[in-house]
């Protein structure tokens, strides 16, 4: 698992600048200005991959957190407690970025609306998560306690996606979406895909740093840690 | 799997299940609260006392907006394509504030039924495209509409 960890985590890494480049590079210089809200509507090539990410982050999370439950496989609990600070960052980089496009679009930089509400709560979920994490004593109970909690915040994630949908919001509905044609013109669309590729890339590569980083944690008493450490003249 | 396993998955599906059918029923009886802003129907039907602050939203009809020539003082009507409210307001706009666009305001209605706003928000819709195609849609009356329709959901007092 390390190894495999250590060989994928450079291939992550240079996929996701080579997107991160394209998308904003197609997405800042070539796409066209929108018809209502001209330049300032491209904020929305961090804003919607970021809270795409945080959702996603969340249910690979919560995922993990019962297949460590279930199965008792330390290596889910691991990717659990990596993806845990990447997703509060997500988190925080679409509710500060979405705080900005509210101001100039909307005329306000905060409202206590269904979406931005339910976002700031999946915020507070992952910080519970880590602090939960963080007090208590042994690390056999500090992962049980993690990993239901993870579980009972999940119900969170759907009421996020149709916030929009059940109750009337100031955030607009979703452009893009599974059964109907997307609503923003194939120029603008592409670079946000890429975008929201580059996001997942990066995460995928924060999350092979950390849990690689997280295995030597667990295991610094194994031989093989040792040669390691030994060969890298640490 | 061994007995102990699926027992424990059990218990992860109960447990879910269980604190999805709590948060169900929690946020129904909240509904009323959730809701960011009352529809004009809802005002027509009586949702609200004159006085008592709240937010509307909809609509705002083309060729009803009122600006004064001394101040910043404006008026306009509101639709949810059901029941019309007129609203008066004075201060700053929003950038994206126009006719046919929708919008959220807070404030109070007077005993005359006109919403005097403290605030006006604008709601922008999800559709995104460069200038030429909207002005391309909109000659061959094209325009797509938002899913945000203002009329689909109404809370009942």
């Amino acid at each position: 698992m390390y190894r495999f960890a250590d060989r994928l985590a450079p291939w992550l890494a240079g996929l996701c600048v080579l997107c991160l480049v394209a998308g904003l590079y197609l997405g800042l210089v070539v796409a066209p200005a929108d018809y209502e809200q001209g330049d300032s509507y491209r904020i929305i090539y961090i804003h919607v991959p970021a809270a795409w990410m945080s959702m996603f982050v969340y249910v690979v999370m919560a995922t993990s957190s019962a297949v460590f439950l279930i199965w008792r496989l330390k290596i889910a609990d691991m990717v659990a407690l990596a993806s845990a600070p990447i997703g509060a960052a997500f988190t925080a980089v679409a509710l500060l970025t979405g705080s900005f496009w509210g101001k100039p679009m909307w005329g306000t930089w905060w409202i206590w609306d269904a979406r931005l509400t339910s976002e700031l709560l999946l915020l507070f979920l992952y910080l519970g998560y880590l602090a939960l994490r963080g007090a208590l004593e042994t690390p056999q109970s500090a992962s049980k306690a993690a990993a239901i909690l993870a579980i009972v915040g999940v119900v969170n994630i759907p009421i996020i996606h149709f916030s929009v949908e059940w109750w009337n919001t100031l955030h607009q509905p979703a452009t893009i979406t599974k059964f109907d044609k997307p609503s923003m013109h194939i120029s603008m669309l592409r670079p946000l895909l890429l975008m929201v590729l580059a996001f997942q890339l990066l995460y995928f590569h924060n999350l092979m740093v950390r849990v690689r980083a997280l295995i030597l944690q667990r295991e610094n008493r194994a031989s093989w840690v040792a040669e390691l450490a030994e060969k890298n003249h640490v | 799997m061994t007995p102990k396993r699926k027992q424990r998955l059990m218990m992860v599906c109960l447990m879910l299940c269980g604190v999805g059918v709590a948060v169900a029923f929690g946020v129904n009886a909240f509904k009323q609260n959730i809701m960011l802003f009352h529809s004009p129907s809802d005002v027509a039907a009586g949702a609200v006392k004159p006085g008592q602050p709240f937010r509307v939203g909809g609509m705002v009809i083309d060729g009803s907006v009122k600006r004064s020539s001394e101040d910043l003082a404006v008026t306009f009507e509101l639709t949810d394509h059901a029941k019309n409210i007129p609203v008066s307001f004075t201060g700053i706009l929003p950038d994206l504030f126009r006719e046919g666009q929708g919008i959220v305001a807070m404030g109070a209605i007077d005993e005359e039924g006109t919403f005097i706003a403290s605030e006006v928000l604008a709601k922008h819709d999800e559709n995104y495209m460069p200038p030429e195609v909207a002005e391309a849609l909109e000659k061959a009356g094209k325009m797509p509409g938002t899913r945000a329709n203002f009329d689909s959901k109404t809370v009942q007092p």
